[in-house]
């Protein structure tokens, strides 16, 4: 697990009443997914976003990214609202997508350079030097650099994505199901790398995941969606101690009483991060 | 160990609020001999030309001397890129004298730890450009195998949805006939309609100069019906449901629906290409001879228009100069064409690899491919059945 920062970190995201609708597919009316959500993210944070199915956690992370604007409320990234996103501000968020979503076209090497070259402006020997670098960094062999994306496990997908998100060297990493579809041992090796990069970089994280070894492996703080808004925020200790019947359920189930055996042995976290409601 | 311990974590680039400027990235050498490095090291900085073009020059402009002393502290962010900069210009070795913050030198150690020379992209070599070329002859072959295996298992399906029509795919057929027929009726009557009109004014001008206006008729009954009506519709319906079909199959493909079909016994020569091949050979006739009389109708407004010649006359000629064994050969060959493009759609789509490029690629082919077929196949038929049809 690793620590909390203080609860007075510059908040990096900022949710502010934020309500999301669809249309309903059974035609008429509207299927409301969130309604009054507020949540802030704070720098240095990992925060974990739990919810059953169809609770709208990756909505939220769309939100954040700008590729979908919420119906009603505000999403603030970094001082600004997400939406007009440019070449550069791939320098501001990297997000890793839930398959990846390399670009089957282009090499491995290519595809993590591919943020830099959109620059137009830097030396192609930086950008190769600069892209094999992230290449090493999330433990990848140079000799895989001209591979095509077709040819790769799905462990190395997700970190030739994870490198492809992390070359412009974002203070905001957002991770959809990180270790969806990966075998115990590449889960693991992917929960250390993110934890090194954490604290190498000083990443704030925003991970969306069903897996509860992650979840308890890497999150400062768990921030549960039920009932159409975020029910509690807080370290793991008191998300667990939360009465929810959803929480009940869903950490106290055979799977969580498993999961959190690591709880037990983990230190006492140094600052209590501040819960939302 | 908390994210904001000063020696491991450079603080994030954009983390300072918008708004606040940042000293741009400069190279200053002081009267010492030292190279001063200031302002913000990260890509978001060098992402401004200005800045980039200054800070570019400044580098350029150092002298080339091993032992410069280095002075980084004041540098306000270092990222990785940054770190890259600095690295490459050093030459991918440490300067003698070096100055800098604890917090960057973590960025540089990643760099300096993980630089390395590219790896070599493999190129082919004589051998493999052989073998390629040794390896595509047969792949002519392959090619003509699988059609042919495709070709065998349409017949084999046609065999068991003879012997039991209840269970074959009518639902299927029936979407097919409406998406590959019904929605191709406009186009193909508005394409239709305009190269009749184009056709009758061109002739008029040549046949008025010999006084044979009447032989209007006679061509454009002719050509439209038995060569520019069924050949002008394949190519419409080619371009219009063959790529659809490919891509269809090929997104099949590549989200591993085929492969679920299969598992649960449903095999796909039966539900995927034999539907669609029926679905196109009935439907291809119609939209032939549904373009061939928008065509002949446009012909038969602007002969009247610039030939003077009646609608009246000319739906009275029309029998007499075309006898109606044109309208069974351009049937016929209309229903060939339909089941070749459907072929080449469902060949082609049942051959996508799962990559997009692959995609685009058999789409692409899968039109080009079905074109070039149906001219070829009617040629062939022009001349297998050059005694058939003429007065």
């Amino acid at each position: 697990m690793i620590d909390a920062p203080a609860a007075d970190a510059p908040a990096v995201v900022e949710i502010r009443r934020l309500w999301t609708a669809f249309p309903s597919s059974n035609g008429g009316g509207e299927q409301v997914v969130h309604r009054d959500l507020d949540l802030t993210i704070r720098r240095g944070e990992v925060l974990s976003l739990v919810g059953g199915s169809g609770t709208g956690k990756t909505v939220l992370l769309r939100q954040i990214l700008g590729l979908e604007h919420p119906t009603r409320g505000e999403v603030t990234v970094l001082g600004q609202r997400p939406g007009q996103l440019g070449a550069r501000d791939a320098a501001k968020v990297g997000m890793l997508f839930q398959h990846g979503a390399l670009f089957s076209a282009f090499s491995v090497l290519e595809n993590i350079a591919l943020p830099l070259r959109e620059l137009k402006l830097l030396p192609d020997a930086l950008i190769r030097d600069a892209a094999l670098v992230k290449l090493q960094l999330v433990g990848l062999d140079p000799a895989q650099a001209h591979k095509s994306p077709s040819a790769l496990s799905g462990g190395m997908i997700k970190r030739v994505a994870l490198a492809r998100a992390l070359i412009m060297d974002p203070p905001l990493l957002l991770l959809d199901e990180p270790t969806a579809g990966l075998d115990p041992e590449s889960a693991d090796g992917f929960c250390d790398l993110l934890r090194s990069l954490h604290r190498e970089l000083g990443l704030t994280v925003v991970m969306v995941t069903h897996d509860l070894d992650t979840l308890f492996d890497l999150s400062t703080r768990i921030a549960v969606l039920a009932d159409q808004h975020v029910i509690v925020s807080g370290l793991p200790r008191e998300v667990i101690a939360c009465e929810h019947p959803f929480i009940r359920e869903y950490f106290l189930g055979g799977r969580g009483l498993r999961a959190m055996e690591a709880l037990h042995d983990a230190p006492a976290p140094a600052a209590a991060a501040a819960s939302e409601r | 160990m908390p994210p904001s311990a000063p020696h491991t974590a450079p603080t994030p680039v954009a983390a300072a609020p918008s708004g606040v400027v940042s000293a741009p990235p400069r190279i200053v050498a002081d009267g010492a001999g030292a190279v001063v490095a200031q302002g913000l090291w990260t890509v978001l900085a060098f992402s401004s030309r200005n800045d980039w073009n200054a800070l570019a020059q400044g580098l350029r402009e150092l002298p080339q001397k091993t032992e410069l002393a280095w002075d980084l502290r004041p540098i306000e962010q270092l990222d990785h890129i940054g770190a890259q900069l600095l690295w490459n210009h050093w030459g991918g070795a440490w300067p003698q004298r070096l100055e800098l913050d604890p917090s960057h030198k973590a960025v540089l150690e990643h760099v300096a730890k993980f630089t390395c020379r590219p790896p070599v992209e493999p190129r082919p070599t004589l051998a493999d450009r052989f073998r390629s070329f040794a390896h595509n002859g047969p792949r002519g072959l392959a090619v003509a195998r699988d059609f042919l295996q495709m070709i065998g298992q349409l017949v084999l399906d046609i065999g068991t949805l003879v012997r039991a029509p209840h269970r074959g795919p009518w639902r299927d057929l029936s979407g097919q006939l409406y998406q590959f027929g019904t929605t191709a009726l406009p186009i193909t009557a508005l394409v239709g309609l305009l190269i009749g009109v184009v056709l009758a004014y061109l002739t008029s001008n040549q046949l008025r100069n010999y006084g044979a206006e009447t032989f209007m008729v006679n061509i454009l009954g002719l050509s439209l019906i038995r060569e520019l009506g069924p050949v002008l519709a394949a190519v419409l319906v080619a371009g219009r449901s063959g790529s659809a079909i490919t891509a269809q199959i090929g997104v099949m493909r590549v989200t591993e629906e085929l492969d679920a079909m299969r598992v649960m016994g449903i095999p796909p020569g039966f539900r995927l290409v034999m539907p669609r091949v029926l679905a196109l050979a009935v439907a291809m006739p119609l939209i032939s001879m549904w373009t061939s009389m928008a065509a002949l109708f446009g012909g038969m407004i602007a002969a009247d228009l610039a030939l003077d010649l009646s609608p009246a006359y000319f739906l009275q000629a029309l029998p007499r100069a075309v006898p109606l064994s044109n309208l069974w050969l351009a049937l016929g060959k209309s229903a060939v064409f339909g089941i070749l493009i459907a072929l080449v759609a469902c060949y082609f789509g049942m051959k996508v690899k799962p990559n997009t490029e692959s995609l685009g690629r058999g789409t692409t082919s899968s039109v080009v491919t079905s074109i070039t077929v149906v001219i070829l196949v009617d040629a062939l038929f022009a001349v297998l059945f050059k005694g058939v049809g003429f007065r």
